[in-house]
């Protein structure tokens, strides 16, 4: 059984390199990645997450609004019925904003220059047994 | 082994009445028990098929960068339009190296986001070579089941030898756009036969109408009188133990009916310039369907194929689960020592089988 990941670039930066590294660096692990592109909403996050019935949901953000978009991106997955979905996170991220997200709910927290394995370990350890299934 | 009638356990019904209710959560997690052949999934699946047979399902098919997803999109808002649910399947290749996938048909289909009379779901062909995955069948069989009026089945970027879409589509829907293949390309056979309705896509493009002088010769060349949906030929592409069955056991589409010649729309999908004459050439070929009485006959062969590949995969994974993996893989290395031919090695396991008690 293949692990489902969505990648998905919220807020207004146009910057989806690192997404797209992420994204094929997951699929070279093995994982279905369901990317969706720029610019995408809290509320296209949450319905793309609920369709797919995803795993995990990754979030790459450059443009410092992740204090804002994660909370609300959390927010409307939960009032979908998505609270056992975690999402992760990648991009320019202060340290100092770290714990704060972590009270979000947010399970990983990947700054610039993090080894792509990390994160294909950090996701096989956190949704183990489906993947050990496969 | 379940017999035909076993009732299903509370807990599945429960689920089962979710997704006929349009629980949109239940019926994502039952694409992946799909996708995943979880264990009991048959009986969701066996409970859930009385209820299917009333969406209409739409093919798209076409070489890679034909358009394919803005097609759907573009299809998808017009039967948004005329008020009609749709729910989409988007397959895309799995890596034959690590088993991964990058679906990325979503992004293409942004302007259908929230719009609840629309779901998207994603799926990976983890090994099928066919343009489909494994479980499309069942997942569209879900959809159906689950109260979609339409239901848009988008293939891989096809080739020429990825018509398994013919099997389960109403309509099958064929994408080229300008500047791909010469005309040698257009009338080889493969996918263009396979078309219920011909689409030109990127139609504001250069070369338009060589694309088109090519597709209309191919249909001219074509004969579609022996190409009937679904013929023999069609089914011979993948089985040849098939075509004994269906020679000639439909006169009435040669004789009586009249022909269908596929249609050969211009879209822009992009500017959703040409969507209008493609829906109505898909509700054409629906009413041509209907009115022939073709549609019965059509669906009765696709059933028969459907219980080929069933009857062969079920049998397939009784054989193997009987057969010591000694005594496969002892034969396997005599082969490769030229001491057995593959046929006598087949003969063998077959033989070993049978002993077995597997027919």
């Amino acid at each position: 059984m293949s692990i489902r990941v969505l990648i998905a670039k919220p807020g207004l930066d146009g910057h989806d390199r690192g997404a797209k590294v992420i994204a094929r660096a997951l699929r070279d692990a093995g994982m279905e990645v369901i990317y969706t592109g720029l610019r995408q909403t809290p509320e296209m996050i949450a319905e793309a997450a609920l369709q797919e019935d995803v795993d995990i949901v990754g979030l790459s953000i450059l443009s410092g609004a992740h204090m804002a978009l994660v909370p609300r991106i959390r927010e409307v997955m939960n009032e979908q019925g998505l609270s056992d979905v975690p999402i992760m996170i990648g991009g320019i991220i202060p340290d100092e904003d770290k714990a704060a997200l972590e009270a979000h709910g947010v399970k990983g927290v990947f700054g610039p220059g993090t080894n792509t394995e990390d994160i294909v370990k950090f996701i096989n350890n956190l949704i183990g047994g489906k993947a050990s299934a496969s | 082994m379940t017999n035909e009638r076993s009732v299903p356990d509370p807990n599945t019904v429960e689920r089962i009445e979710q997704v006929l209710s349009g629980n949109r959560r239940a019926l994502a997690r039952l694409l992946t028990e799909i996708e995943s052949e979880s264990e009991g999934i048959e009986h969701v699946l066996a409970a859930l098929f009385s209820h299917t047979g009333r969406a209409w399902i739409i093919g798209i098919t076409g070489a890679p960068g034909t358009g394919k997803s803005t097609l759907v999109t573009a299809l998808a808002k017009a039967y948004r339009a005329a008020n009609r649910t749709v729910a989409i399947v988007a397959v895309d290749p799995t890596s034959p190296f690590t088993g991964g996938a990058i679906l990325g048909d979503r992004i293409r289909m942004r302007d259908l986001s929230g719009d609840s009379g629309v779901f998207i779901r994603s799926m990976a062909t983890r090994g099928s070579l066919g343009g489909l995955a494994r479980a499309t069948r069942d997942a569209v069989r879900a959809l159906d089941a689950a109260g979609f009026n339409i239901v848009l089945v988008e293939t891989v970027g096809a080739g020429q030898s990825e018509v398994d879409i013919a099997r389960m589509a109403n309509t099958t829907v064929v994408v080229e756009a300008p500047g791909l293949g010469d005309d040698v390309q257009a009338i080889k056979a493969g996918i263009l036969e396979i078309a219920d309705v011909l689409v030109i896509n990127k139609a504001d493009r250069p070369g338009v109408n060589t694309t088109l002088r090519a597709l209309r010769t191919m249909l001219e060349l074509g004969h579609p009188s022996s190409r009937a949906q679904l013929n023999g030929s069609q089914i011979r592409h993948h089985g040849k133990t098939m075509t004994a069955q269906t020679p000639t056991a439909h006169p009435t589409n040669h004789t009586t009916a009249p022909l269908w010649i596929p249609p050969i729309i211009q879209t822009v999908a992009s500017e959703d310039k040409g969507i209008d004459e493609l829906v109505n050439a898909i509700e054409a070929h629906r009413a041509h369907l209907h009115a022939n009485e073709i549609f019965a006959e059509i669906e009765r062969r696709q059933i028969e194929i459907e219980l080929y590949d069933r009857l062969r995969e079920s049998l397939m994974n009784q054989l193997i689960k009987s057969l010591p993996e000694e005594t496969f893989n002892d034969l396997v290395r005599r082969v490769q020592t030229r001491e057995v031919a593959p046929q006598h090695a087949v003969r063998t396991l077959l033989h070993e089988a049978s002993g077995r008690g597997v027919p």
